[in-house]
């Protein structure tokens, strides 16, 4: 099992309260690594350090490491920039950028000079069959991307951010504001997008963990409680918290 | 180096000239902003300089409170424009202050949302009139209505009372001044006060009604006490606008420098004495730094008046 | 209940009555006192109001009452206006994306940029006609448009940083992130995303300080001079409507103030009509937007 995403000794504290307690954890390639746990525990916190979206917030300390591929993403010498294009994030709320639906998914290729003329619109096509939107869309690009429902939206957000051939793609719970159809619809995208992509999901239902995670984290309070295979923990949690929580005791 | 896709991956050097143009823009942008400071720092400094020959023959206390001005003579005394802009601007606030608070108060307690949507626009454009305008209402309307009805009246009414008498009123007074100077802060202070009322936590109202509380009753004993120092630093902020408002008062206080005793009399209040004289400045000996002066101490006290309630304000309606 | 909290209940509505009686009373007021000054406008100024008036400047013996209108007081002060918003949109616009795109985390450099933006919004035109005046005397200028123009830039400067800052500041902010996502640079986010969402807005922020900038006159008093003539040139003195309508105010005969109320009139609407584009622009583009 390789490792593409290493985390050690992270600790990250809001002002003063400490919110990731030293947090030291492997995330495996190439598979989808749900990250689960009550309201607080910290999961979305730890998502949003892998693409070092946690500096945007006020009063934020970090210590510890973040490996990608080997290297620190928190070393001073790297910048953001160039982790946020290796590293997707699929956030809870769909937010389409303020332009058409073709704009909206051709924003990352055209900003980072990836493709022009008619290799941009094949491309824009292709990413939105990846996110399973082209049909719906296909005769309308040219229309502004807040009219599509809510589901189309977060699938639109993935195709955005798949746009830009990241290695690695955060979800933030992507499914919580949609419809059950909708919700159904972006498992399935992730599920097919398993092996070309590294997939990090921070989930709220244990249920949902269960249909996606090959690989599991279970958080509690900012620590990180325990880690591994999905199946074997899902039928032999070591510890008495995962235990209480996956059967509903807690959370 | 292409993807599956046959589409080129993010070339390195693109984002290389990207993230250079990022930091030049950030360079670009921080300098702008030190450019605003640079602006406030020149405004005073500027003023300063140019006021300096006046205190080499005048000094602070003589200026500030001698009663005569008569420039040449030499005799640069500050007093009744001082007074001048303390009456009108007082009276101003004195009148601006119930109708805003009370119309701030309709608005964000009884007010249906139908009220709210027709009135907005109404204080837009009331805040957009130039002071010409107003000013010119003031002399069409106001400054004949004070002189034929309003000052007859109190002076029959109150026969005793100095502040109310006046001979051969011409209606030019600060009375006049301070009705104008009310309708033109007004827009602002109702926009403000709305803001400060309507942060008051909604959870406060629900439990002074919980017990029982009539919407007056929550009003008067646990939303205003809760907005008070916001409505004070308002208050201080209109304060500031209506003591540096020039051309509406101009045209109907009646610009006569004498210290006023009625609320009939003119007066001349600093704006206007800067309006009105600044063509003969260069002319007189030390007739323009006397100007400077003055203006400088319009400035100093509006700085003041306006850092008191912007810090306040601001962290208010964070 | 005890006829003591009976009469109680009874005293508190009897308040709250004669306070809703005076708040309704201070609403109205105010109302009807805007309907007052468009009315005395409307009533005084149309029917002096013509088509020579706004189409030719003074001629001679136009103060006296002769022929001729005020199109030198039109022309000049749309572009002492025109040139006024322009400067301070090229000085101010960066001020403004410095404060929402970099300083993220700064907040009291960003408290303090914007205390002294306060600052600079309370200082009264007045004084901005003396710093102005002060300005133009150390370039070596004389009264002159150019003179005029950099004075009401200084004047909008302010109020144009604030009116789009205001609404900037209601960004959502996983909007910005939803482009940072992707690699964007902060740059990149403010010029395609944050542009485009504000865009209403900051075009309702550069009409009302144009509008503020027409209607100033204290400001122009001392730097843009009064003249007859039409504006051609940078550095010759130019003509304001409020100014236009404060002299022809001042004059005893009553044909030329009777101009007065009709220039006042042209100036109004002119406002008007800026407020009412900058109403129905903000309603139009409300569609694109993301909330």
């Amino acid at each position: 099992m390789a490792e593409c995403i290493s985390i050690r000794n992270f600790n990250v504290a809001f002002g003063n309260t400490l919110v990731l307690k030293n947090i030291h954890l492997d995330i495996p390639c190439g598979q989808i690594t749900a990250i689960m746990g009550p309201s607080g525990c910290g999961k979305t916190t730890l998502l949003r350090s892998i693409n070092r979206f946690l500096e945007l917030s006020d009063h934020v300390t970090i210590k510890g490491e973040i490996l990608i591929d080997g290297q620190n993403i928190y070393d001073p010498q790297v910048d953001p920039i160039d982790i946020r294009s290796k590293v997707g994030l699929l956030a809870q709320r769909p937010f389409s950028l303020p332009m058409s639906i073709f704009d909206n998914v051709a924003y990352g290729l055209r900003i980072h000079g990836m493709a022009d003329g008619k290799d941009l619109h094949r491309a824009v096509r292709h990413y939105l069959e990846m996110a399973g939107l082209w049909e719906e869309v296909k005769d309308r690009l040219r229309e502004p991307a807040v009219r599509l429902s809510i589901g189309q939206q977060q699938r639109l957000c993935l195709a955005r951010g798949l746009a830009v051939e990241p290695e690695i793609i955060l979800a933030d719970e992507p499914t919580s504001a949609l419809d059950p159809i909708s919700a159904q619809n972006i498992e399935q995208r992730l599920l097919e997008l398993r092996e070309k992509y590294t997939i990090v999901l921070v989930t709220h239902t244990v249920r949902q963990a269960r249909r996606l995670a090959d690989y599991l984290v279970f958080m509690y309070l900012g620590e990180m409680v325990e880690c591994g295979e999905a199946s074997a923990i899902f039928s032999n949690p070591q510890h008495e918290l995962t235990c209480a929580y996956l059967h509903g005791a807690i959370g | 180096m292409n993807t599956a896709a046959g589409w080129a991956k993010r070339p390195e050097s693109r984002t290389g000239v990207r993230k250079q143009r990022n930091r030049i823009a950030r360079r670009l942008f921080s300098i702008s902003a030190g450019f605003i400071f640079l602006v406030l720092f020149a405004i005073v400094t500027m003023l300063v300089q140019r006021s300096l020959p006046l205190w080499q023959k005048v000094s602070l206390p003589d200026f500030l409170t001698g009663r005569v001005w008569k420039p040449d003579q030499g005799l640069f005394g500050l007093l009744p424009f001082i007074l001048g802009t303390f009456w009108t601007t007082g009276l101003g606030i004195a009148f601006a202050l119930p109708l805003s608070l009370f119309s701030a108060i309709y608005l964000a307690e009884y007010a249906r949302p139908l009220t709210r949507t027709v009135i907005k626009p109404v204080l837009d454009i009331l805040a957009g009139i130039p002071s010409v305008i107003y000013g010119m209402w003031g002399v069409l309307v106001v400054v004949p209505v004070v002189q034929t009805t309003v000052a007859p009246l109190f002076s029959r009414a109150f026969p005793g009372i100095g502040l109310f008498q006046s001979s051969n009123p011409t209606g030019f007074s600060i009375l006049s001044a301070g009705i104008v100077l009310a309708i033109m802060i007004a827009p602002i202070l109702i926009a403000i006060m709305y803001e400060i009322l309507l942060a008051v936590p909604v959870g406060l109202r629900e439990a002074s009604m919980a017990v029982g509380a009539s919407r007056w009753q929550t009003i008067r004993y646990v939303v205003l006490p809760k907005a008070t120092s916001g409505l004070i630093a308002t208050l201080i902020l209109g304060t500031s606008r209506a003591l540096g408002e020039t051309m509406a008062v101009l045209m109907v206080v009646g610009n006569v420098a004498a210290l006023p005793r009625s609320l009939f009399d003119p007066a001349y209040p600093i704006p206007a004495l800067i309006a009105n004289n600044y063509g003969e400045m260069m002319s007189i000996p030390l007739y323009d730094s006397a100007l400077m002066a003055a203006a400088l101490f319009l400035l100093l006290i509006v700085l003041s008046f306006n850092i008191l309630s912007s810090l306040a304000l601001r962290r208010m309606l964070q | 209940m005890n006829p003591q909290s009976r009469l109680r209940r009874r005293l508190g509505r009897i308040e709250e009555t004669a306070f809703l009686f005076l708040m309704r009373l201070a609403l109205i007021s105010v109302v009807m006192i805007l309907g007052w000054i468009l009315a005395t406008l409307l009533i005084k100024g149309m029917p002096v109001l013509s088509w020579e008036l706004i189409s030719q400047p003074p001629q001679g013996g136009y103060y006296l009452g002769g022929k001729g209108g005020i199109l030198n007081a039109i022309l000049g002060s749309l572009y002492l206006a025109a040139g006024g918003t322009l400067l301070a949109l090229i000085a101010g616009l960066p001020v403004v994306f410095y404060l929402t795109t970099y300083l993220h985390q700064k907040t009291r450099r960003a408290a303090l940029i914007r205390l002294a933006l306060d600052v600079l919004w309370g200082i009264p035109s007045i004084v901005y006609g003396v710093f102005g005046f002060l300005i133009m005397l150390s370039l070596g200028l004389r009264t002159s448009l150019l003179a005029g123009i950099i004075t009401l830039a200084f004047l909008e400067l302010p109020i144009l940083i604030r009116g789009m800052d205001e609404f900037i500041r209601t960004t959502p902010e996983e909007l910005v992130q939803s482009s940072l996502a992707v690699g964007a640079t902060p740059l990149e986010t403010t010029l395609k995303v944050i542009s485009r969402q504000t865009l209403p807005g900051l075009i309702t922020a550069v009409l009302l300080a144009f509008g503020r900038g027409i209607g100033d006159a204290a400001s122009v008093l001392f730097t843009a001079g009064y003249t007859d003539h039409l504006p051609t040139s940078l550095f010759e003195p130019a003509a304001s409507l409020p100014l236009a309508v404060f002299f022809q105010l001042g004059t005893p005969f009553p044909a030329v103030q009777q101009r007065a109320y009709a220039s006042a009139l042209v100036l109004t609407i002119i406002i008007l009509v800026l407020s009412f584009i900058s109403r129905w622009l903000i309603s139009r583009f409300n569609k694109y937007l993301v909330r």
